[in-house]
């Protein structure tokens, strides 16, 4: 260790993959429908994306969890956020590319991607 | 990026009461369901409630799992971390309140606590020095490397008020500052983590949970009294504090923490662990330094201090572990910062080891100032069975017992050495109703009469003759007189005594003596033992009127001192009974009394 700038650098890289220990820390939650209908429309790919991309970005207070079946088996794998006043965004038919935009869109900038949800599913 | 952490508690407590088999049935179930890549198993330190173990938290919910068995493990994986849906019954009562389930920060037992010196215990993985480092590690000696001169980091030191957790309470700063006026060609820093107090474990603790704590604030430790080489001196019998501290310690040197020209400062240091065999008297300073050589471990007469002449006859500094962890927070957050926290004269926390007669047993820790009652009633979940409190046993061996009516006292170093007893190692024993006096200065002075070194006659043959005299009054054979030779000897033996081991083994006999006088009176006078603990003293009566004659205690009395037909009332012939109390257990009936 030579250096002060080397050390933060690994506290940097460390701090979002433990961030999620802090558990009054997070602000947004992301909730993944995983009972047998979630994980057999594909729920699973779904969830690691997110994981990863919250991971690559460096986020370290949003809590990933997931739930069991909320009884619309016909939309999922559905995913559900709830912001820091704990609006509930309902997100449906998602892919792991969608949820990579949710990630981007909802969580980093604030928009929900109306397109993906609930409402918005004929 | 793993979406959930599992931090199943590894420190002894726990382990002892199965997680190591908890953590290989995770294991096992992740890679059954395919998580392996979703959900990372953490060991981790000890959470401090150590009643409830093998405990276990799930994030990022930060579920509280306590009493966790193997076979649980599969409905918790299937459940929680496949589905989602905590486990409810597994998790710590407290925690789930009406259908919510709340934070650890939360409940009664860790509301009241000021984690400082465990800050890391329990929340990261003590093996990954990256775990430690995000927890700002080693920023503390970065910044006094590069940014402070000794002299400045010994005046941080000074101002925040810090005093030794070992026991006795000595100022650490100006230990540092002693260390450093002397001048040498080479000089040492050491750890005292030869924890003998029975019941005390928070040292342990702090090594098992976040060994690099200690590395770090002995390198800081060095860089401000000029010494390039440490040694850690720990006790044999915690064998994982000494395995993680190895690795620590292996790891800190890969990173350049240890070894020479540090954060290109200039600054080299190293450090060394040293086993020991695990007698009490090596917990005192020159014995330990003198252990370290190799030699016998017997304490020397003081002058000359450590400071002056340590180990190798050069300048040491000799500092207690739970001491070292408060370090690098002094430095991070600054002396105000720590000074803001405890009363007038001891700053800081202080942990305590919580054992004896509460429902809460493990570590806890407090600012300096927290009384008594906050720490057993509140925190400590008060004591089992709706017993009454009788008196708290602070320092161990060393220390003194403290009654109910000193219960609001803020507990600091003054306040307990004004009530007769010490603030010790952090040790605090409850005792209830059913515990006799005599009988535990009698416990705690068997352990000093064994772990005497005989080194000074005042420790060797005193505390021996003390002992005869307990053992005396036990079995109903001493008068009033003794009670009063006892006194006698005890200030005889503090104040000749060599080391601190004989300086304070008369004091659980003092406070005793002082606060429950009455006890021994009994004993004495009227050949009775209040609590029903002396054997000696006792005697096991069967009622006439409340015997049904089922004949249950005959037949389980195991030298047949129990007579009587079936359907009459049985009666104990007390020259065969061995008072085993086998009988009572058996009675339906309540008929058989102890008096």
């Amino acid at each position: 260790m030579k250096s002060l700038e080397e050390l933060r650098a690994i506290k940097e890289q460390m701090r979002t993959k433990i961030g999620i220990r802090n558990d009054e820390n997070a602000k947004k939650r992301i909730v993944v429908g995983m009972a047998t209908c979630g994980i057999a429309a594909g729920a699973r790919p779904v969830l690691n994306a997110i994981s990863e991309e919250l991971g690559k970005r460096g986020i370290a207070d949003v809590a990933v969890s997931q739930t069991g079946c909320i009884g619309i088996c016909q939309y999922e794998p559905v995913v559900e956020v709830f912001d820091e006043n704990g609006e509930k965004t309902t997100y449906v038919k998602m892919s792991p590319e969608k949820a990579v935009r949710v990630v981007n869109d909802h969580i980093v900038n604030g928009n929900v991607v109306t397109e993906f949800t609930i409402g918005a599913v004929k | 990026m793993y979406r959930s952490h599992v931090l199943v508690c590894g420190g002894t407590g726990c382990t002892s009461s199965g997680s190591a088999k908890v953590i290989e049935a995770l294991e096992n179930e992740i890679a059954k369901n395919g998580l392996q890549e979703e959900i990372k198993v953490i060991k981790t330190g000890c959470f401090g409630l150590c009643a409830v173990g093998p405990i276990m938290i799930v994030y990022p919910e930060g579920c509280f799992y306590s009493r966790v068995e193997a076979s649980d493990i599969p409905e918790i994986v299937e459940e929680h971390l496949v589905k989602g849906r905590p486990v409810k019954r597994l998790l710590y009562k407290e925690t789930v309140e009406n259908d919510t389930i709340k934070s650890l920060n939360h409940t009664q037992f860790y509301q009241k606590q000021k984690r400082v010196a465990l800050r890391n215990c329990g929340v990261i993985d003590p093996e990954n020095i990256d775990e430690y480092i995000a927890h700002d590690g080693y920023e503390a000696l970065a910044k006094c490397l590069t940014e402070y001169t000794p002299e400045q980091v010994i005046q941080i030191i000074l101002d925040s008020g810090l005093r030794g957790r070992g026991g006795a309470g000595f100022p650490t700063g100006l230990k540092w500052k002693l260390a450093a006026a002397n001048h040498d060609d080479q000089k040492y820093v050491a750890c005292n983590a030869d924890e003998g107090d029975p019941g005390a474990f928070m040292d342990r603790s702090v090594l098992e949970g976040d060994p690099h704590a200690i590395i770090e604030a002995m390198a800081i430790a060095g860089y401000a009294v000029g010494a390039t080489k440490g040694f850690v001196y720990i006790r044999a019998e915690y064998p994982i504090a000494v395995k993680r501290l190895e690795i620590a310690i292996e790891q800190a040197r890969e990173y350049g923490l240890l070894g020479k020209n540090i954060f290109s400062s200039g600054f080299d240091f190293d450090m060394e662990i040293r086993l020991g065999a695990g007698a009490f008297v090596c917990g005192e300073e020159t014995a330990l330094l003198t252990s370290i050589e190799g030699k016998r471990g017997e304490p020397r007469p003081r002058p000359p201090f450590p400071a002056q002449k340590g180990l190798f006859g050069k300048p040491t500094l000799l500092n207690n572990v739970e001491t070292y962890a408060n370090i690098t927070q002094i430095i991070l957050n600054g002396p105000e910062w720590f000074s803001s926290m405890g009363t007038e004269k001891s700053k800081g926390t202080k942990v305590f080891a919580l054992g004896g007669k509460i429902n809460n047993t493990g570590l806890v820790e407090v600012p300096m100032g927290t009384t008594l009652r906050e720490v057993i009633e509140e925190i400590g979940g008060g004591i089992p069975n709706g017993k009454k409190f009788k008196a708290a046993q602070t320092g161990g061996p060393s220390g003194g017992c403290i009654p109910a009516q000193h219960f609001d006292v803020p507990i600091d170093y003054d306040n307990l050495i004004s009530i007769g007893s010490m603030m010790g190692s952090g040790g605090l024993i409850v005792m209830d109703e059913d515990t006799c006096m005599v009988d535990i200065a009698k416990f705690f002075l068997e352990f000093t009469v064994e772990e005497s070194c005989g080194k000074c006659t005042p420790c060797r043959i005193g505390t021996k003759r003390l002992y005869e005299m307990l053992e005396k009054i036990t079995k109903g054979e001493g008068t009033l007189e003794d009670l009063d030779k006892m006194e006698e000897l005890c200030y005889y033996i503090k104040n000749n005594s060599l080391c601190g081991l004989g300086q304070t083994a008369p004091n659980p006999v003092l406070s005793t003596l002082r606060y429950f006088r009455d006890e021994y009176v009994a004993h004495v006078v009227e050949k009775r033992c209040p609590a029903g603990v002396c054997k000696d003293l006792l005697s096991y009566e069967i009622i006439a009127d409340k015997c049904k004659g089922c004949t249950a205690c005959a037949r389980k009395c195991p030298v047949n001192a129990i007579s009587g037909a079936v359907k009459q009332p049985h009666v104990i012939d007390k020259s065969k009974c061995i008072k085993c109390g086998a009988c009572i257990e058996t009675c339906k009936f309540a008929a058989i009394i102890k008096k």
